[in-house]
């Protein structure tokens, strides 16, 4: 008779996150949301340029596959002092790439509290919540807040365009029948 | 005293600012703490510096120095930890504050249309006429129309799937 191993109902679930800086700021993202992670130097071949009016927090788009991802500086994001940026996410599920400093680690959380409602202004779409972890208290970033639909459709707007004016700039590479 | 006065009497906690002292009703006290180490993270709500942890509880700090004094508070002596109602679930604010508090029981004069919104009354202790606070008007929150969906307060657990 095979043994059965009862499931315990009080265990902890847990989620992995990792742990990473920009500016000097200690964030957390939930390591499933991460598809990819990047040095800046490994996406010479793969990005370009890109200049949205009004969104300065853009700079670079990224090809994946046949994906275009939106790489969103962290430090203009979220009003911190300008860093360089050595590292980028790859966001699943989202047109957003990340650049940030570092990474810290990985770890795990067992308990996320829902951002205070004191804090009623943009950072409710930045935050999942809070968690705190070794007695410092660390906010867990949501991979859907760093780009709202709006800032989507104007860099794909920038995006179409750029490529318009590249192709305009280049007649030559069609082909005649 | 009648029992009509008697009914008047309500429980405040005086609380200092500078040389000024405010009320706010005892029913919204929960706690007097020693000022702790805030975590301060990037956000857009003035007046809210960070949060402090508290028994595993992370509660926000705001500072009201500027509207009631003036000024920031920057000599600290507690942080009162007060409820504030949000219409759909009830938080936990702390306020620093420069002094000791006090609690009394005193009848209050109700505000007037001509009074700051977050003015709740008015209370005459020791020859002093005293604000009484209302937490609601005075520390940010969602605009009071907002119909959105309340967030859980406390999540114990996570859910196991990383999906």
């Amino acid at each position: 008779m095979p043994g059965v191993t009862p499931e315990n109902p009080r265990a902890i679930r847990t989620e992995q996150i990792i742990l990473f800086r920009i500016g000097g700021q200690l964030f957390a993202i939930s390591s499933a949301s991460v598809q990819e992670v990047r040095s800046v130097d490994s996406l010479a071949g793969s990005s370009a340029e890109l200049s949205a009016p009004g969104l300065r927090k853009v700079r670079h788009v990224l090809q994946r596959s046949d994906k275009s991802f939106f790489v969103v500086n962290g430090a203009a994001h979220f009003g911190l002092p300008p860093t360089p940026g050595t590292l980028v996410f790859v966001l699943r599920r989202t047109r957003t790439a990340l650049l940030i400093d570092g990474i810290d680690k990985m770890t795990a959380m067992t308990r996320l509290q829902s951002l205070p409602n004191s804090f009623c202004h943009e950072e409710r779409a930045w935050y999942r919540g809070l968690t705190a972890l070794d007695q410092t208290v660390v906010p867990v970033v949501s991979p859907d807040g760093f780009l709202t639909a709006d800032e989507i459709l104007l860099l794909d707007s920038a995006l179409e365009a750029q490529h318009a004016g590249t192709a305009k700039a280049s007649p030559g590479t069609e082909a005649t029948p | 005293m009648t029992v009509a006065a008697e009914l008047d009497l309500q429980s405040f906690v005086l609380l200092r600012l500078g040389d000024r002292r405010f009320a706010l009703a005892a029913k919204h006290i929960a706690e007097l703490v020693a000022p702790s180490r805030i975590f301060r993270f990037p956000h857009r709500t003035p007046k809210v510096e960070g949060v402090i942890l508290r028994r595993g509880r992370m509660i926000p700090v705001c500072d009201v120095g500027d509207i009631l004094i003036g000024k920031g508070i920057l000599a600290r002596r507690f942080y009162l930890l007060a409820v504030r109602d949000y219409g759909f679930q009830k938080e936990w604010i702390a306020l620093p504050v420069t002094g000791e508090c006090e609690l009394i029981t005193t009848e209050v004069t109700p505000a007037t249309e001509h009074d700051a919104p977050h003015v709740a009354g008015w209370l005459s202790y020791n020859g002093e006429v005293i604000e009484v606070l209302n937490m609601d008007a005075l520390t940010p929150g969602p605009a009071p129309a907002s119909t959105r969906a309340p967030a859980p307060v406390l999540m114990e657990s996570l859910p196991g799937s990383l999906s």
